[in-house]
């Protein structure tokens, strides 16, 4: 691979079983420098599986995952140095306060004793967090707690950074800025992030993945595409209605 | 070693930010102040001016100090179960051990963190209760070495308790399920050393299996390299064991 620097995230024949049942079957996902992917599909479709694998908080069943080369399986803790991570749910402590909080998560994540008060500093004033630094997590709102989340995903400048529905649960004013704020990021590092919202998608990234049942039907850019809900429905029903007639004809 | 300190240090923090940690050393305090009272006014009252003609008379670190160390042991068995069910069912039920298992820390790192932060717990528990014999030394001649090998007698036990009920925590997804077989797993310990000194039908292996059995030698001031064995041998088992159940969450989900 002659690109390998610019390659962040190269996952192949990522496959994920609960048992029986298969959440994610044989997908690829890239993601390169500089780049926002969205990925979208309907619920139940494997996207946030497929975070849980790309953060290495799952296991794929089977598949290969490299962050900027090195194999999250084979080497975890080098690799999710570069990854910053927001799951469904912010992970954060109710019962500490906001600068306390991400002063931990600077620890966790290796950051040089030096560096970070500045760390702490440079994403709150990224996330809006600047006022509410001594309040406790509990106490902040739903959409303040899921820029506390977004913070510690940043925290320590990763190469990487996976939001699984960042937006959720935010007022219009902080949707917009959070927007802002992942196009910004996205100018430096590489940005997975995954949604419900096709207005959000047209707005933010740079590239779509959609997924259903587990499978890829579409990835590419926007460039070109008129109407992404048109194309969206399409994929999705003309997928289950084939799903239909396969099992008429069996 | 920096990571689980951190981890260890925040985890400290975290107890006594929330009145849990607060109200159980206040009312253990409170309990074994009693108990200890208790015990001092018998042997002041009674075993005292009995023991004026005797030869080698029982002094008050047999009776009064091992008494004490002995009840805070009982104690324990239904307090330290509620300290361990946070550490891992708690932020299970919570959703925010993801921000541990996608930082760059081995499953080895988050275990040992959170076990040190519960031994920090232990040592000051232990510190505190320590003050009340300490403080016969002002007007008495006590046995140090008694004292010693209680306090590391308590300190061993509970250090035990916390490696089961940290590995309980592990499997549960409900902090009070935690808590709940961390309390049945150590008392099930207590019996099996009642059933293997009772009269009728004891045996030397329930003795030996029980924790409680190796904790009362070093409350009679012995200090057995055996009984070290024993604990070391349990706490590192059950921490194994942790460390593997979480290496497991990331393959079974």
């Amino acid at each position: 691979m002659t690109d390998n620097q610019d390659v962040l995230v190269a996952a192949t024949g990522l496959s994920r079983y609960y048992s029986e049942h298969c959440a994610v079957d044989r997908l690829d996902v890239q993601l390169h420098k500089g780049e926002v992917l969205g990925l979208l599909g309907p619920n139940g479709a494997g996207k946030s599986t497929t975070m849980q694998m790309l953060t290495g908080n799952l296991a794929p069943t089977a598949g290969e995952i490299r962050i900027r080369g090195i194999d999250l399986l084979d080497e975890p803790r080098k690799a999710k140095q570069q990854i910053g991570y927001l799951p469904e749910q912010p992970p954060v402590y109710r019962d500490l306060t906001v600068g306390e909080y991400l002063y931990y998560c600077a620890r966790l994540r290796n950051v040089p004793a030096a560096q970070r008060k500045d760390a702490v500093e440079r994403a709150s004033e990224r996330c809006g967090l600047k006022d509410v630094g001594k309040r406790l997590i509990g106490n902040l709102s739903k959409g303040y707690r899921q820029r506390v989340g977004i913070a510690q995903a940043i925290l320590h400048n990763p190469a990487v950074v996976i939001l699984d529905e960042p937006t959720v649960g935010l007022d219009p004013i902080q949707i917009r800025e959070i927007r802002r704020l992942i196009r910004e990021l996205g100018r430096e590092h590489g940005i997975i992030l995954s949604t419900h919202i096709l207005p959000e998608v047209q707005a933010v990234c740079d590239r779509v993945q959609i997924l259903n049942r587990g499978k890829t039907v579409f990835n590419d850019t926007l460039q070109g595409v008129e109407s992404l809900e048109q194309v969206f429905f399409d994929l999705i029903f003309r997928e289950s209605d084939e799903a239909l007639s396969g099992e008429e004809a069996a | 070693m920096n990571a689980i300190w951190a981890i260890a240090s925040t985890e400290f923090r975290r107890m006594f930010v929330s009145p849990l940690a607060w109200s159980i050393l206040a009312v253990v305090q409170f309990i074994l102040a009693w108990i200890f009272l208790l015990g001092l006014q018998e042997y002041l009252t009674q075993i005292q001016p009995m023991s004026t003609g005797m030869e080698d008379p029982p002094g008050v670190s047999d009776l009064v100090v091992s008494a004490l160390y002995l009840w805070a042991g009982i104690i324990m068995l239904a307090v330290m179960p509620l300290m361990t069910m946070r550490q891992f069912a708690e932020e299970r039920m919570n959703q925010t051990l993801a921000l541990l298992t996608s930082s760059p820390l081995s499953s080895t790192q988050i275990v040992l963190g959170k076990y040190f932060g519960l031994l920090l717990f232990v040592l000051l528990m232990i510190g505190l209760l320590s003050l009340m014999p300490l403080s016969l030394a002002l007007g008495t001649q006590l046995d140090w070495g008694m004292l010693a090998a209680a306090v590391v007698g308590l300190t061993l036990l509970l250090a035990s308790f916390a490696a089961a009920g940290l590995f309980l925590s592990a499997l549960a997804r409900q902090p009070v399920i935690a808590a709940v077989t961390t309390f049945g797993l150590l008392l099930f310990l207590v019996i099996l050393y009642i059933s293997g000194s009772s009269q009728a039908a004891g045996s030397e292996v329930f003795v030996y299996l029980s924790h409680f059995g190796h904790f009362l030698s070093f409350l009679e001031g012995m200090f057995d390299s055996s009984d070290l064995v024993y604990y070391l041998l349990f706490i590192g088992g059950f921490l194994i064991l942790t460390i593997r159940k979480l290496d497991n969450d990331r393959l079974q989900g």
